[in-house]
């Protein structure tokens, strides 16, 4: 028990250095992880889909999927995996961490561009590099899910204009005969740019141990 | 007898005063901007760069009691607290609640709320307690020894208050970023509530003499109750408005009243009970908005946005103006020590205050604030008139120094006013604090905006805390599910809210090319020439084609032909005579493609079994609905129109409306085909030629029927031509919001 412990403590340790979080919201994570594994050392997609609150969720498909797309990893694979384990959850929450106020204006910028990485391989899903107009008009239709049929008519609409807005603002000249394949990751950059994305893309990590003081349940 | 018409003039102008402050006011910009052409004032157009206008506003309230006074007449308490509280004050507090950005303003509510409760509990301890104790010091003038200690606190949550008149009026014009102007305005508002409370106890007890900890905690109390029951008065009138509004569909002119009148029976509401009018007037605009602005017409909007900015615009400059008159004409008690202390004391409490609280604020926060913008926000902590109206409330009698104190207050507005809302611009020019985007808000922005709620919200959800995007999502679930039910009228209240916007977009848009003259080509919001073909994946041609495909010099003479044709529609087109002239077109034919918007789903199946030819947009530039139409790839901008054979047809893409080159064959074909239709049937009773607006055939009849060309023409026709004016037609439909 005592060894497995401090094996584990330095798996915390070096995933700490390596992450940026600190070792206690690790050990949260880590809880958390076991939480949802049901103590096993892997997750799969069903684990994810059992969690209730996610139900009203939209998009939850695409977040779930998220998880197991090996795009977010940094590692330059591609694909889906079917299980991740504890290493690669943390690297996925990786992406909502705020930014520090020791932070200089490159670092903002370099997470700013990650987390837009992360956005843009949620759209992208069948990975060329760009998003075209049927997966824009899927992402779209996804966020109107739960609108009823309004929503996807609508949705069609919406996702031309958007597209347009971008080919508009990245290539203002075209030809009428020119096809503008897709949105770039710099393109999607560009058109995001307003939307300041690492003040936005956060959400709190726990420091303290909180679990025990929730009047809800959290599963 | 030189003497006697000085008299008279001036006596005249003394007995119109309210009338020439009120011509002053009324041509106060032209004046100044005048006053700029003049070849002689050099400075002056520097001078509106470099002064904000409050400075010269009290400036010219200065020189305007100056006159008064030298001509020797009694200058009327003009910030005599009734009006100042009562006709000056809501209409800027309303301006602010209902513009007030909601989303920034909840997000960093935790922070404003620090700032604008502890901040101004710490201000007003602070300069109170220490000015007690230099009054005690034996270097003190004698006069200030007998400065009791609760005045003095009194004064202190007078003087302490950062006045959001001042702070509007000075951040207006420098533009930072959104983060701070929330910060300090959303301050701004609700420390009334802590003013309030603070007055009225140091108030009470300085007759009592004796505080005990029962005292205090009672004013805690206090506080709750005034600030909770003000912000809940004002969510229950603007309950009330919003109930009220979903029913005034067929009142629309005195829809904005409703709105106006609600508010201020809320800020009165609150003043009787001694609650917070200001976060009473807040709560009020805030809560009525979404749900008013989704049921009133596009009129009362506009109705309501001019007369509140120009209320506000109004009372601000006649309250800088009075406190300048105010200044001069005031019954000052001129004592150095108390003065500068006052003032050194206030800017040193502002920066504890603020450096204190960001520090344990920043443990709080998932984005910090830096130390640039700590410095703006203790810089713009700006006291104004209000500060100076609660000092003149004071009773003379039990306050002996009250003369003193509205000195000292007015020195410090002065200084706040000039001294920093003069150098603030400068400073954030030269650190270089973030500006406000200026970009419009593009669709993109909205729709990743809502992906990010969502994602977050799942992520915490994924991560098991409930965190604030989960609570938000929770209210937003709620408000979608049962208040909105409640409170907005018909179909709309279950619209989702990135449908709400990309309409509202739409309109704008529309509105926007044809007050550009409706020409030909279409401004969009950023100058390209990208069109919907551009980024329309081609589609292989079909298999079947009615006739070969025509040549490209026979397609071009062709297309030259028809559109010589069509310049004369159009000229046609646009004289159009006054009887018959829609009063709103756009909303009218709005609310027609929003309900039938589900009809024509079943009627588009059925034309997609006819692939004999590719659905193709309809209409020349200038028909507002079809702008509309053209914005959005709505079915109902495909027509089908069953040719006849003599007629070539040419297999075309989805062309883009919106590019004029891509005029398509068929289009012009169209129009060609409904002139003639038209022309054959003149309606009697115009007086020029002209293509006369005409209500639709069978409004909701025909459309699930698969009709011959007459089905087709008239719903082409009902797409092209207006619905005329028709008695049970509503005047206006409602805006989105």
């Amino acid at each position: 028990m005592g060894a497995s412990q401090t094996r584990t403590e330095d798996v915390f340790q070096e995933l700490s250095d390596k992450t940026g979080f600190s070792l206690e919201q690790i050990r949260i994570l880590h809880k958390r992880f076991r939480q949802l594994s049901g103590e096993e050392d892997t997750i799969s997609k069903e684990n994810l889909e059992k969690i209730q609150a996610l139900d009203k969720n939209p998009i939850r498909n695409q977040i779930i999927e998220a998880f197991f797309d090996k795009r977010n990893q940094n590692d330059g694979e591609v694909g889906s995996s079917r299980e991740i384990g504890f290493q690669q959850f943390v690297k996925v929450m990786c992406h909502f961490k705020p930014p520090t106020l020791k932070m200089t204006t490159e670092d903002k910028e370099a997470m700013r561009r990650e987390k837009l990485r992360f956005l843009f391989n949620m759209h992208d899903t069948d990975n060329d590099g760009t998003i075209t107009l049927d997966e824009y008009r899927k992402v779209v239709e996804e966020l109107l899910s739960k609108s009823g049929a309004i929503g996807l008519e609508a949705a069609k609409a919406i996702a031309d204009a958007a597209m347009l807005e971008v080919a508009s603002i990245n290539v203002p000249h075209m030809e009428p005969h020119e096809f503008y394949e897709g949105i770039t990751f710099e393109h999607f950059e560009q058109i995001l740019k307003g939307l300041e994305m690492e003040s936005r893309m956060n959400i709190r990590f726990l420091d303290v141990d909180t679990s025990t003081m929730h009047c809800g349940k959290s599963q | 007898s030189s003497g006697v018409f000085s008299g008279l003039v001036l006596s005249y102008l003394w007995s119109r005063r309210f009338y020439i402050i009120y011509i002053y006011n009324k041509y106060w910009w032209s004046l100044h901007r005048t006053a700029s052409v003049f070849p002689g004032f050099h400075l002056i157009p520097r001078l509106s760069s470099i002064v904000p206008e409050s400075c010269l506003l009290i400036t010219v309230g200065l020189l305007v009691g100056g006159l008064i006074k030298l001509a020797g007449e009694k200058v009327p308490p003009v910030l005599d607290s009734k009006l100042f509280f009562l006709c000056l004050l809501p209409p800027i507090i309303l301006d602010a609640g209902y513009f007030l950005p909601i989303r920034p303003f909840m997000e960093n509510l935790g922070t404003i709320l620090m700032f604008a409760v502890v901040g101004t509990l710490w201000n007003a301890f602070f300069v109170g307690g220490l000015l007690y104790a230099v009054c005690q010091m034996q270097s003190a003038p004698s006069d200030l020894l007998n400065l009791e200690l609760l005045p003095c606190l009194l004064f202190g949550s007078v003087v302490s208050a950062v006045d959001p008149v001042a702070v509007l009026a000075v951040f207006e014009e420098i533009h930072i970023n959104e983060l701070l102007h929330i910060l300090v305005f959303g301050e701004s508002l609700l420390n009334d509530a802590v003013t309030v409370v603070l007055y009225h106890l140091f108030d009470e007890y300085s007759s009592v003499g004796t505080v005990t900890v029962v005292d205090a905690v009672l004013g805690v109390l206090c506080f709750l109750v005034v600030a909770v029951g003000g912000v809940l008065v004002g969510a229950i009138y603007g309950i009330l408005a919003a109930f009220t509004s979903r029913f005034t569909s067929h009142t629309r002119v005195i829809e904005p009243l409703f709105v106006f009148v609600y508010s201020y029976m809320a800020y009165l509401s609150a003043e009787m009970f001694h609650l917070s009018g200001i976060m009473a007037l807040i709560a009020c605009g805030a809560v009525m908005r979404p749900y008013v602005e989704a049921n009133i017409s596009h009129k009362s909007h506009t109705t309501i946005k001019y007369f509140l900015k120009m209320w506000s615009s109004v009372s601000e400059t006649l309250i800088f103006i009075f406190l300048g008159v105010a200044t001069v004409d005031g019954d000052h008690s001129w004592n150095w020590t108390f003065v500068t202390v006052t003032v050194i004391l206030c800017l040193v409490a502002r920066i504890i205050g603020v450096v204190g609280l960001t520090f344990i604020i920043n443990k709080f926060r998932i984005v910090k604030l830096t130390t640039k913008d700590q410095f703006i926000i203790a810089y713009g902590g700006l006291r104004g008139a209000i500060a100076f109206s609660l000092g003149y409330l004071l009773d003379n009698d039990r306050y002996p120094m009250r003369r003193m104190f509205l000195t000292a207050i007015i020195t410090v507005v002065f200084f706040t006013v000039f001294v920093q809302g003069m150098t603030i611009k400068p400073l954030v020019e030269l650190l270089a604090v973030k500006k406000k985007q200026e970009a419009k808000r593009s669709i993109n922005e909205e729709i990743h905006t809502q992906f990010l709620d969502h994602l977050l919200t799942g992520i915490e959800d994924i991560c098991g805390h409930y965190g604030h995007h989960h609570w938000k999502d929770k209210l937003n679930r709620f408000n979608k599910k049962y208040i909105k039910k409640c409170l907005i009228a018909g179909e709309r209240s279950r619209e989702p809210q990135l449908i709400a916007f990309y309409h509202k977009m739409e309109m704008k848009q529309a509105i926007e090319l044809v007050e550009s003259g409706g020409g030909v080509k279409l401004p969009p919001s950023v100058p390209s020439t990208v069109s919907m073909q551009n980024i329309q994946p081609k589609k292989p041609p079909p298999v079947e084609r009615a006739l070969p495909q025509i040549p490209k010099g026979r397609e071009d003479e062709i297309r030259k032909i028809l559109r010589g044709n069509l310049q004369k529609t159009r000229q046609r087109l646009r004289s159009y005579n006054r009887h018959t002239l829609v009063a709103d077109p756009f909303e009218d034919g709005w609310s027609d493609l929003l309900l039938k918007k589900s009809k024509m789903i079943e009627l588009e199946k059925k034309i997609t079994e006819m692939n004999n030819y590719l659905t193709v947009p309809a209409a020349p530039p200038d028909s507002p609905t079809i702008t509309r139409a053209r914005l959005s790839s709505d079915p109902q901008t495909y027509q089908m129109k069953q040719m006849s054979d003599s007629v070539p047809t040419i297999q075309v893409d989805l062309a883009s409306p919106q590019s004029p080159d891509s005029l398509s064959l068929l289009d012009e074909l169209q129009r060609a085909d409904q002139r003639r239709e038209l022309r054959r049937r003149p309606p009697p009773d115009e007086e020029e030629g002209g293509l006369m607006m005409r209500p639709p055939q069978a409004r909701g009849g025909d459309q699930g029927e698969e009709g011959g060309p007459s089905a087709k023409e008239q719903r082409l026709q009902r797409c092209l031509s207006d619905p005329g004016p028709s008695a049970e037609d509503d005047e206006d439909e409602p805006f989105l919001s």
